[in-house]
C-alpha cells in the first residue's frame, strides 16, 4: 500500500474508533453498566439510565452514522479517492 | 370486522400490484434490483425490510412484559447498524458481487470457506423465519377468527406466492410500500393511547410525561405502582437475566444485525460507496421512528392491560373484571388460543397478579384468590390487540393489523431472497453447475423458497420463543459466524483461508450446541441433549443471548489458526487494498 492509501486508511480508522467509543459509552455504559446510578437523574418521569437504554442511544446512534457518512466524504476527497 | 377485511385486501393488492409492476426480469433484477435504488429510498426498503413481526408484533409486547430489561431489543437491533455503516457496508459494497458467501469465497479463496458461509447464512435465515412464521400465525389467527396453525397455514401460502414472483427489484420497491403502511399502523394508534392517558400527543414525550387525569403522577410513576402493586417486578428497573446478560444480549444482537445477510444485500443495492454509508443512516432513521415509539406503546399497552382487569384497588373483591363481562377483544383472544383464562377460586372474576412471589401469594391467599387466572397471556398479542383495549376507533384496529402483515412479510420475502441466492448463486451457479443458465438460476431460486417456507412453517408450528425470542437466536447465529469473518476479511489483511473456515465452525458450532442444548435440536421439543445441566449455565447468560460469546471465540479461534498457517496470497493482499478505498467502484456482478 502506497503512503497515501495508508494514510486515509488511518485516518479512517482513527474516525471510527472515536465514533466507536462513543456508540458504546451511550448503549453499554450509559444504558447498562451505569444505568443504575444514572437513574437517580430524572427525565421527566423517568430515569436517564432507563431514558438512554430506550430512547437516548437510538437517537445518537443516527447521529453517528450521518456524522460518519459526511466526514468520511470528506477523507474520500481530501485523499482523492471519491467516486466521481 | 368487515372495514379489517378491506383494509387488509386494499394493502395486499396494492403489493402485489407493484411485485407484478416491477417483477425481475433478470438474476440481476432478482437479487440486487439492478445496483439502481436511491439511498433514501433503499433506506426505507431496508427499513421495512429489517422490521419484521418481531418488531412490530413481538417487540412492544416483550418490552411490557419486561419493562427496562427489554431494552436490550431496542439498543441490540439498532446500534447493529453503526457497526453495519462503518464497518462493513462500504466495503461491500465496494467489492460489488451479490451474495455475502461470494464475498467470503473470493477474499478468502476458498470455495470451503464459501459453503461453510452458506451454511451458517441458512441456518441462521431459516430461524429467522420460523420468528416471522410465528408473528405471521399470530396475525393471520386474529385476522381471520382461526386457532394459531390454520392462521400460519394462510400466511405460508401468502408468503410464498408474493416472495417468488418478485424478486429483489419488485421486493425494494413493494418494501417502501410496506414501509409507510407499517409505520403509520404503528405510529398512529400510539399518538391516540399517548393522547388518552398522558399529557401528550407524542409518545416518545408521553413516555416521560404525567397522566391526563389530572393527577400529576408521572406515566411511568404510576405504571411501576400499579404492577408492584400485584407482585410483578417493578417496569423501569427489572432486569432480564442480570446485568451481564443484558450486556452480552445487547451485543448478540448489534453484531447479529451487522452479520445478516438479507441486511447487508441491501447495501449492495445503491449506486455508490458513499451511497452505502448513509443509506445505512437513512435505514436508521426510518427504524428510530418505530423503535423510540415502541417503548411507549409498551408501557400504556402494559398499563392499559392492568387496569382493564384491576379495575380498582388491590384487593377489594369487586375491583376485579368479571368474566362475563370481558370486552370484545378478550373474547377474540380467547378465540386464537393465545390467551387463556381459568377461574381458579370459582368467583367469575379474574385476577391477575404474580402467584410466583411469595410475599404477593401470601397476601392473595387472605383475599381468596387461589393463583393467577390469566393462565395464557402470549406477549405476542399486545400490540395487535393495544388499539382494541384502548377502546380506539375499528379502522385504527384495522390498519394495525395490516400494518403487522405488512411487517411480516416484507421480512419474510427479504429473508427467501436471501436463503434463495444463497442455494441458488453460492450452491448451484458457484459450485455444482457453474454453466446454468440466468432462467435455470431463477427458477432454482424460486424452488429454495418454497422448500424454506415449508420448513420454516412446519417448524413455526412449535417455535422455541415468542417471534423476537426466536429471531434473537437467529442473530445469534449470524453474530457468531458472519460477522466475525467479514470483519476480519476486510481489517485484518493476514486473515487467511484456514482461520476463516474454522473460525465460523467454531464460532456457529459453539453457539448452536448452546442453543440446541437448551431449545432442543432445530427447536424440536423433546431432543434437546444433556438433560441435567441447569438452565443458563454459562455465566448465567440466556441462549438467545449467546452469539457474542460464538462470536468471541470464533475471532480467537480465526486469529490463532491463521498465525500458525501460511499468509494469504499477494493478490488477496491487494484486494484488501482496493476494498478499502471508494475509488473504483463498479456495479455490482455475479462473477
Amino acid at each position: 500500500m502506497d503512503n497515501k492509501a495508508s494514510e486515509y486508511w488511518r485516518a479512517n480508522i482513527r474516525l471510527v474508533s472515536i465514533l466507536l467509543v462513543i456508540w458504546f459509552v451511550v448503549s453499554y455504559g450509559f444504558g447498562i453498566i451505569l444505568a443504575e446510578p444514572l437513574n437517580t437523574i430524572r427525565v421527566g418521569g423517568v430515569g436517564l439510565g432507563f431514558w438512554f437504554a430506550q430512547q437516548g442511544s437510538i437517537y445518537t446512534f443516527v447521529v453517528l452514522i450521518f456524522f460518519y457518512a459526511s466526514r468520511m466524504s470528506k477523507l474520500d476527497r481530501e485523499f482523492g479517492v471519491h467516486e466521481d | 370486522m368487515d372495514l379489517t377485511y378491506i383494509v387488509v385486501f386494499a394493502t395486499f393488492a396494492l403489493y402485489i400490484g407493484i411485485a407484478f409492476w416491477a417483477r425481475a426480469s433478470s438474476t440481476g433484477d432478482f437479487y440486487v434490483a439492478g445496483k439502481g435504488v436511491h439511498p433514501v429510498a433503499n433506506g426505507m426498503a431496508t427499513a421495512a425490510d429489517w422490521m419484521s413481526a418481531a418488531s412490530f408484533i413481538s417487540m412492544a409486547g416483550l418490552i411490557a412484559f419486561n419493562g427496562y430489561g427489554a431494552s436490550v431489543f431496542l439498543m441490540g437491533w439498532t446500534g447493529g447498524y453503526v457497526l453495519l455503516a462503518m464497518l462493513l457496508a462500504p466495503y461491500l459494497r465496494k467489492f460489488g458481487k451479490f451474495t455475502v458467501p461470494e464475498f467470503i469465497g473470493e477474499r478468502f479463496y476458498s470455495k470451503t470457506a464459501r459453503l461453510v458461509a452458506v451454511i451458517c447464512l441458512i441456518l441462521a435465515s431459516i430461524t429467522y423465519v420460523i420468528g416471522q412464521m410465528k408473528g405471521i400465525g399470530v396475525a393471520f389467527s386474529r385476522f381471520l377468527e382461526l386457532d394459531y396453525a390454520t392462521g400460519l397455514g394462510v400466511g405460508m401460502v401468502i408468503v410464498l406466492f408474493y416472495a417468488v414472483l418478485g424478486g429483489m427489484k419488485g421486493i425494494t420497491y413493494t418494501q417502501i410500500a410496506q414501509y409507510c403502511v407499517l409505520i403509520l399502523a404503528y405510529t398512529i394508534p400510539a399518538i391516540f393511547i399517548s393522547l388518552n392517558l398522558t399529557d401528550n400527543a407524542i409518545p416518545q414525550l408521553g413516555l416521560i410525561g404525567k397522566m391526563a387525569d389530572g393527577s400529576g403522577t408521572y406515566m411511568m410513576d404510576r405504571l411501576d405502582q400499579v404492577v408492584s402493586d400485584l407482585g410483578f417486578a417493578r417496569y423501569s428497573t427489572q432486569l432480564s437475566g442480570g446485568e451481564l446478560n443484558m450486556f452480552v444480549y445487547t451485543l448478540t444482537l448489534m453484531i447479529g444485525t451487522a452479520g445478516l445477510p438479507h441486511v447487508i444485500i441491501r447495501f449492495f443495492t445503491v449506486p455508490r460507496v458513499k451511497d452505502a454509508r448513509s443509506s445505512a443512516g437513512w435505514a436508521l432513521v426510518f427504524i428510530a421512528i418505530l423503535y423510540t415509539t415502541a417503548p411507549a406503546v409498551a408501557s400504556m399497552a402494559r398499563l392499559n392491560l392492568m387496569n382493564t382487569i384491576q379495575t380498582g384497588p388491590v384487593g377489594d373483591p369487586t375491583a376485579n373484571l368479571e368474566y362475563d363481562k370481558r370486552p370484545q377483544w378478550f373474547k377474540n383472544w380467547e378465540t386464537t388460543g393465545l390467551l387463556k383464562y381459568q377461574d381458579k377460586n370459582g368467583d367469575g372474576r379474574i385476577q391477575y397478579y404474580n402467584d410466583k412471589n411469595p410475599e404477593m401469594a401470601k397476601k392473595a391467599a387472605q383475599w381468596g384468590w387461589k393463583g393467577n387466572e390469566m393462565v395464557k397471556v402470549d406477549r405476542d398479542i399486545m400490540v395487535l390487540a393495544n388499539p382494541e383495549i384502548a377502546n380506539l376507533p375499528e379502522w385504527v384496529v384495522a390498519i394495525v393489523v395490516a400494518g403487522g402483515l405488512a411487517a411480516a412479510l416484507s421480512t419474510a420475502a427479504g429473508l427467501l431472497l436471501a436463503i434463495a441466492s444463497s442455494v441458488s448463486h453460492d450452491i448451484i451457479k458457484g459450485m455444482i453447475n457453474p454453466d446454468i443458465s440466468e432462467k435455470g438460476e431463477l427458477m432454482a431460486s424460486r424452488l429454495s423458497m418454497t422448500g424454506a417456507v415449508l420448513l420454516a412453517g412446519y417448524l413455526g408450528l412449535h417455535p422455541p420463543d415468542f417471534a423476537a425470542g426466536t429471531v434473537a437466536i437467529a442473530f445469534g447465529l449470524a453474530a457468531a459466524s458472519i460477522f466475525p469473518v467479514l470483519m476480519m476479511g476486510i481489517f485484518n489483511k493476514r486473515m487467511n483461508r484456514q482461520g476463516a473456515v474454522w473460525g465460523m465452525i467454531a464460532g456457529i458450532g459453539v453457539t448452536m450446541l448452546y442453543v440446541f442444548q437448551h431449545k432442543g435440536i432445530m427447536f424440536i421439543p423433546g431432543t434437546s441433549y444433556l438433560g441435567d445441566m441447569g438452565p443458563n449455565w454459562f455465566l448465567g447468560i440466556t441462549p438467545n443471548a449467546f452469539g457474542a460469546v460464538g462470536a468471541l471465540v470464533n475471532f480467537v479461534v480465526a486469529i490463532i489458526v491463521s498465525r500458525m498457517t501460511s499468509e494469504p496470497p499477494e493478490h488477496i493482499q491487494h484486494l484488501v487494498e482496493d476494498i478499502r478505498v471508494p475509488k473504483g467502484a463498479g456495479a455490482a456482478t455475479g462473477h
